[in-house]
């Protein structure tokens, strides 16, 4: 399917990644956004705030993240695409929502505008702190898909990509920005709607007698209905048979945390999305993600200016992880160096994968601002020692 | 046992709220003497006769022994998290104006843990009805004091006699906007089932609160006898004041109970606003959802 | 044209952060360049020394911030004191006339100044003082074309008042225009 042009503003704009973020939901068929205020992710409510009473969409601003994170999954089964918006301090009160929608297989996306933490920390600069939050931070065990965007450009064209995602997975997907691209304003050309390809869920239409709300084919996605259909449904965030009835029996418990996990598992080939630059025949590779990608750059091309071979693999999908492709490259590189906004998260996945195939080399930073290319640099060199 | 008693359970006839229930859920998880299911029937029976389409019916639970009560109506039903089963069926309504959405759920979860949701539903006169059950106990975990548990009642939390004041609920939703407030309790069937009905049928946030024995936890801790003892009490201590200024409708541990509909008034709700607002603001360039259109062109 | 880093600074009100998104925008909307603004937020950014970060490049943009600015544009005397250290050897530094006095000004940097206020106030709108810099800017560097200039501040500015600041944006680049003939060997970045 194609997007509905009422909501696309094609041509090129000048933007921050809030503002592209907001754009890209509205292209993506997003009409209900639920939030709450707070830098540096404001920008996109209010975007949307502005754009909604033209396009068919409601806006509300709730009286709270953990409101926000959930009126969105109100409006999901009332059948619509949603979204809600916040960063770390709301991401953390919105935790028992993701593992709402995970375990009610409610497609809607969560867009974290990263900031330094932890607590309020640094409200107004960048981090990426959040990324594990993002995989693990409800209880129980389920799976996510978390998206980084690099650009204003990006979290045009991965916000859509979120939405689809989210609706042919029927799983909550994680935007997670930061504040640099959130705030940075660039160029950001908006397709027209023939040219932007929009997923929507999968709906039963069968005899409502048999309808059973949790059952799936071997994709292991239900399809679904919306209230008001007429289907009677039943939604609980308790373990639950395929009626959707609570069944408070371990064999349930297994059955349905089993197909959570799988249903993203089998298909992670078609989820994962990395760009790889130079990696065949790399000494070193450089994993990068969101920001923290384009810092890289400077620091990857010293490098090669003093003769090194680096590569460089940029996640885009960070969840689920990329194990194949990392834990391939580690058995024909020297290193991997990680830089990350963060004291060291996404490089304990790469460390799990590379199994101790190679040099594993992490460059923290406590956030407030990004990387000094001279520090990867300088971790790219050190890796190689010894190797 | 003789061969004849067989028979005679076949020969009862079905209930006639079994088809307002997921029957294939039965039995129940509440307990002997509890008032939840007595609320569950005065529900269905305002249900039956208020000409709604049961299609177009949602009811919206959070957690606890009344958040059970989404599970079992064989209507659109939705068990969501502790405490927030407001803005869900917040986010509900908006997507889907035209359903009737209900939210049923207990004294903790609605104004405890979903204190805020609650009041702040109300103030925006968000379409909903609110039935909420008031046992002055959490239930479900064991019979902790709740925002509801009356000075000197005893709870598992408060071993030694509670202190805290208690809410007044009624006094809380018509301060913060609500357009339909009363209180019942359990015993108090027919005027329960009628106020339910006059709920569902007012636009904006209707709330009905019941007070409603839970003899397991709450009545036998503070020897108060079984639920049968407690709705003696509620019938030889309530008394019916329509109308009854809010302020003074306070609980008080086994003291007099008011009951009634206090408040029935029109303010527009949260969609009539919105649509109402941007209407006059933008004219034909507000873009309202399809399902808010039909809405309002059925209204007109 | 390799990486430019361009500062602007002055006081709130004077539409600097504006100014700074016309040129961003003239670079990567109208002229096919890549360009990068970065936003100053917070309580810091709401006091008297406010500015735009912009990176002007053929280039993609792969490190957001600036590091050393080769251009500034400034405003007011706290921008001055507050940014100018930071200024590339060689840079460029466009200044306020009647706002900015340069004292101990490196002998490296090209400086020019113009007194946009007064030539704001000629044209009936103080407020236009950051359109009169724009137009400056753009005659005194090769950041973006003066086309490209001209149709940012076309789409950028409120609706009614494109006349006055395309005026505004004319007398400024005449005025830079002017200065260059006499130092030609001051240029370009």
């Amino acid at each position: 399917m194609h997007a509905d042009p009422i909501g696309v503003l094609t041509g090129a704009h000048f933007i921050d990644g809030d503002h592209a973020c907001s754009e890209g939901a509205i292209a993506a068929g997003c009409r209900f956004v639920a939030g709450y205020p707070i830098t540096p992710s404001t920008e996109v409510v209010e975007r949307i705030a502005e754009r909604f009473p033209f396009v068919g969409g409601v806006f509300i601003q709730m009286e709270d993240e953990i409101a926000s994170s959930i009126a969105i999954q109100g409006a999901v089964w009332g059948g619509k695409k949603a979204m809600t918006v916040t960063s770390g301090p709301g991401f953390s009160l919105m935790m028992e929502h993701i593992g709402l929608a995970a375990m009610t297989e409610t497609p809607c996306v969560f867009v974290d505008v990263q900031r330094a933490g932890p607590s309020t920390g640094l409200p107004t600069m960048p981090a990426q702190g959040d990324m594990m939050q993002a995989r693990w931070g409800s209880h129980g065990d389920y799976q996510i898909i978390a998206i980084v965007p690099n650009s204003p450009q990006e979290c045009f064209d991965l916000t859509v990509h979120a939405f689809n995602l989210s609706e042919r997975y029927r799983v909550p997907v994680m935007m997670m920005m930061d504040e640099c691209v959130g705030h940075m304003i660039e160029r950001v050309v908006i397709p027209s709607a023939d040219k932007i390809e929009v997923h929507n869920r999968k709906v039963y239409d069968g005899p409502k007698e048999s309808y059973r709300a949790f059952e799936t084919g071997r994709d292991l996605i239900p399809s679904m209905v919306k209230a008001g259909d007429g289907y009677r449904i039943h939604v609980t965030g308790l373990t639950h048979d395929e009626k959707g009835y609570p069944d408070m029996s371990v064999s349930a418990q297994g059955k349905l945390v089993q197909r959570l996990m799988d249903k993203i598992r089998i298909h992670a080939d078609d989820i994962v999305m990395y760009k790889e630059e130079d990696v065949e025949g790399a000494d070193v590779v450089v994993v990068s993600f969101g920001i923290t990608s384009r810092t890289a750059i400077p620091a990857i091309e010293q490098a090669r200016a003093k003769g090194l071979k680096v590569g460089h693999l940029r996640l885009v999908v960070v969840w689920p992880f990329p194990e194949k492709r990392i834990r391939e490259l580690a058995g024909k590189v020297k290193s991997i160096v990680v830089p990350e906004l963060n004291m060291g998260q996404i490089v304990y996945e790469v460390e799990r994968c590379a199994a101790g195939k190679c040099n594993v080399v992490s460059v923290p930073h406590a956030g407030g601002t990004v990387h000094q290319p001279k520090d990867i640099l300088a971790a790219i060199e050190k890796s190689l020692r010894g190797t | 046992m003789p061969e004849e008693l067989y028979d005679i359970e076949t020969t009862i006839p079905s209930n006639p709220i079994e088809e307002f229930l997921r029957m294939d859920r039965m039995p129940h998880i509440w307990c002997p003497g509890c008032g939840i299911g007595t609320t569950v029937n005065c529900f269905v029976r305002a249900l039956q006769t208020s000409g709604l389409d049961l299609d177009k019916v949602a009811v919206v639970s959070g957690i606890g022994c009344t958040g059970r009560v989404a599970g079992y109506m064989n209507l659109d039903s939705f068990h969501t998290t502790h405490g927030r089963a407001i803005p869900f069926a917040t986010g509900l309504k908006l997507a889907n104006p035209g359903l009737k959405v209900v939210v049923y759920s207990g004294d903790g979860d609605l104004t405890a843990i979903g204190g805020n949701h609650f009041i702040h539903a109300a103030r925006r006169n968000m379409d909903l009805t609110v039935i909420l059950i008031n046992n002055m106990i959490y239930g479900m975990t064991g019979g902790q004091a709740a925002p509801t548990t009356p000075v000197g009642a005893t709870a598992s939390t408060t071993p030694h006699g509670n202190f805290e004041e208690t809410f007044n609920l009624p006094f809380l939703a018509e301060s913060c906007g609500a357009v339909y407030v009363a209180r019942w309790t359990a015993h108090h069937v027919r005027h329960l089932t009628k106020s339910i009905k006059e709920a569902l049928a007012k636009k904006g946030f209707s709330f009905v609160e019941i007070l409603a024995p839970c003899p397991t936890l709450y009545s036998r801790r503070n020897k108060l006898g079984d639920g049968l003892d407690q709705m003696e009490f509620y019938r030889d201590n309530s008394e019916i004041k329509n109308g009854a200024d809010t302020k003074s409708v306070t609980l008080d541990f086994q003291g007099k109970i008011t009951v009634g509909k206090f408040v029935d008034k029109e303010r527009p709700t949260y969609i009539e606003a919105m649509n109402q607002h941007y209407q006059k603001k933008f004219g034909d360039r507000y873009v309202p959802s399809d399902e808010i259109r039909k809405l309002s062109h059925a209204q007109e | 044209m390799p990486r430019n880093e361009i500062k602007i600074g002055g006081f709130g009100g004077q539409g600097v952060i504006l100014s700074g998104y016309i040129l961003g925008r003239a670079a990567s909307i109208y002229d096919s360049k890549y360009a990068t603004m970065i936003q100053a937020f917070g309580p810091e950014a709401r006091g008297s020394a406010c500015s735009a970060q912009l990176i002007i490049s053929d280039e993609p943009i792969s490190y957001p911030y600036i590091v050393a600015p080769n251009v500034m544009v400034l405003m007011s005397q706290e921008a001055y004191s507050k940014f100018t250290p930071e200024l590339a050897p060689g840079g460029i530094l466009l200044t306020e006339e009647d706002l900015v006095v340069t004292h101990n000004l490196r002998a490296d940097v090209r400086h020019f100044s113009i007194p946009a206020t007064r030539i704001a106030e000629e044209l009936g709108k103080r407020l236009v003082l950051n359109i009169v810099m724009l137009g400056f800017a753009t005659a005194l560097t090769n950041l973006v074309g003066r086309d490209a200039a001209r149709n940012a501040v076309k789409v950028s500015v409120p609706k009614g008042t494109e006349e006055l600041n395309f005026a505004a944006f004319e007398k400024g680049y005449e005025y830079g225009l002017q200065l260059l003939k006499k130092e030609p060997e001051k240029i370009l970045a």
